[in-house]
């Protein structure tokens, strides 16, 4: 019987010859992602630090993104306290604050790779599985754990199979299909599995596979990943990879699966997600009309070049209705150089739209457009839930780049499609 | 012992706001804005000993831990559920806080009855009628019994 990635990628790692669903193995991880909360991971362990020090210190990948620039002597001190930490153990990747959303730096600086398992104390972790990796959330104390002993123990999930065919029509991207898909699953559809895309992966860019791996969490799959074809392989290479520096996995054609699943990429429409749930999908055009007091463009899900070209060309000589405000954030450094070296930033600042660093911005609600009770707000980030941008009274709406774009150009809710040329 | 009862999909930023994540990490910080979004008379009505009896998906979205930390902090007994998300329930383990996955015995608990479970046993009682649950496997029980993941991982620390 042929064996799912999850299987293949777990008993590589753990140093066994073949494992089974359900199976607990013992690994050390490839890396282990954290960012602002590094401060909190290592306050609880200060004694041990001074006692044991850290295990290795090419494990930890430290980025600060959550709250930058600090917005209060207490989020600056909790950076200095990180700052200090990454000195005083040597670690070598450290991104300090500017550098760009966590998962999209680790992602475009080649640092997770495929057929490697990584783990972050964040729950987007799963992103990597845009380039072939295992990846998967845990929480600050297991950070802090693996931080000194560098072993953890993993179940091996089962694995759900998507099968994806055909091509997108014009207007439509990888943020319409993922959430149609979360939203026929269901927000606990893969709890406990790690899910396979299979198919016409060819005609997903890196970016288009970061967008649906990143919200394999949404539907809470462990894992959510892509085979490794030459889009990977070029994408690592501009990435100062080279091939032979990972050995990627697959599935075996007959692997077993919990379940498995057709979409046709051609049938996707337009989509979002209505609040407080990221499973509850309509389609733009079923709430066309709805009002919106904020756009907001950006987040590890949909904060990259090529999503913030696809708003500036909606948005290219235009204004942003009078009433509705839009927000910028670029997923990293990195993204928004290309997005300004072509005018892209500039169409977007010229039709009205507030530029904010690189960063998770208004994603999580803890600064930088949290909005009023009443308001609504249209999203390309990942999460919608009750209180997400800081208020409990507020709307959010999901949708993807091309759908926030037209939204803002008319204040209301906008079928890409209707706008683009 | 009082059961609080909540439903489906009840998420992290319900459990504690994502705007307090960088903020509060204490138990202390954390104790007066658990369930906030959700349920703003449990963080003052909570008592020791007190079951959280929740529907499918408890604990979804962010992998923030606050929520696990609180309820362990404020003396929650167990939380018995439809089913967890994925990494709660690991953050659950690493806190040593008692979940039991038993659906049935969500859907038969009706507002007043007994609940009684034999962790060990894998039984749970509602009102006297029996339901099993899973038990967690070997290595997992050591960390919960060392009292925790950092207990546990400093155990092994000092047998190097
Ligand atoms: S952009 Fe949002 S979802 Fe992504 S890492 Fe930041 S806070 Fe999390």
């Amino acid at each position: 019987m042929g064996e799912t990635f999850a299987q293949k990628v777990l008993a590589r790692k753990a140093g066994l010859e073949s494992v089974v669903p359900g199976q607990i193995v013992t690994l050390r991880p490839d890396h282990l992602l954290t960012h602002d909360n590094t401060a909190a991971i290592i306050g609880k362990i200060s004694g041990d630090l001074d006692r044991y020090g850290i295990v290795d210190p090419e494990m930890p990948i430290i980025v600060l993104d959550h709250v930058i620039p600090a917005v209060d002597e207490k989020t600056a001190t909790n950076h200095k306290k990180v700052r200090e930490f990454v000195k005083r153990f040597g670690i070598r990747n450290f991104f300090d604050a500017g550098a760009g959303v966590c998962h999209q730096v680790m992602v475009e600086e080649g640092l997770a790779l495929p057929g490697q398992v990584l783990v972050g104390s964040d729950s987007h972790t799963c992103s990597y599985g845009c380039v072939g990796a295992f990846a998967t959330g845990i929480d600050r104390t297991e950070a802090a754990a693996l931080m000194l002993r560098g072993e953890m123990w993993l179940k091996v999930p089962h694995s759900m199979k998507m099968t994806l065919k055909g091509k997108f029509q014009k207007g439509v991207y990888a943020k319409d299909l993922i959430l149609k898909i979360i939203g026929d699953v269901s927000a606990a559809g893969a709890a406990y599995r790690s899910v396979e895309f299979h198919g016409d992966v060819r005609n997903l860019s890196i970016g288009d596979r970061f967008t649906i791996a990143n919200m394999g969490v949404e539907m809470d799959a462990k894992a959510a990943v892509f085979p490794v074809d030459d889009i990977t392989v070029e994408y690592l290479e501009d990435a100062g990879v080279n091939r032979g520096d990972y050995e990627p996995l697959w599935a075996d054609k007959d692997a077993l699966y919990h379940s498995e699943h057709v979409y046709d990429m051609s049938q996707v429409v337009p989509g979002v997600a209505r609040p407080h749930a990221v499973d509850n999908y309509a389609t733009v055009e079923e709430m066309k009309g709805l009002s919106f007091d904020q756009c907001f463009l950006g987040t590890c899900t949909n904060g990259r070049y090529e999503d913030l070209r696809v708003a500036a060309e909606i948005l290219k000589g235009e204004n942003v209705c009078p009433g509705t405000r839009l927000i910028i954030a670029p997923a990293s450094n990195r993204e928004l150089s290309m997005a300004l070296s072509d005018g892209t930033v500039q169409a977007l600042v010229e039709a009205g739209g507030m530029l904010l660093p690189p960063g998770c911005g208004p994603c999580l609600g803890a600064h930088q457009g949290v909005m009023a009770p009443g308001e609504r707000t249209l999203s390309t980030a990942n999460r919608n839930f009750k209180g997400r941008m800081g208020c409990k009274d507020a709307e959010i709406y999901l949708a993807s780049p091309a759908t926030v774009a037209a939204t803002a150009l008319y204040g209301e809710l906008t079928d890409p499609r209707e706008v683009m040329d | 012992m009082k059961v609080w009862r909540y439903g489906d999909s009840v998420n992290t930023d319900m459990l504690f706001p994502g705007k307090y994540t960088y903020t509060c990490s204490t138990a202390d910080e954390i104790r007066p804005h658990l369930l906030e979004d959700l349920d703003a008379s449990f963080a003052a009505g909570v008592k020791e000993g007190d079951i959280l009896m929740v529907g499918d998906n408890f604990g979804c979205g962010s992998s923030r831990e606050q929520p696990v930390l609180g309820l362990k902090a404020v003396g929650v007994q167990a939380i018995i559920g439809k089913s967890f998300a994925r990494i709660f329930y690991r953050a659950a383990i690493n806190q040593g806080l008692i979940l039991i996955e038993a659906p049935e015995a969500v859907d038969a608990y009706n507002e007043g009855d007994e609940v009684k479970f034999d962790l060990e046993g894998g039984v749970i009682s509602i009102n006297g009628k029996e339901f099993s649950f899973p038990r967690l496997p070997r290595q997992i029980l050591e960390i919960r019994d060392a009292g925790g993941l950092l207990e546990y991982t400093r155990k092994k620390l000092g047998q190097k």
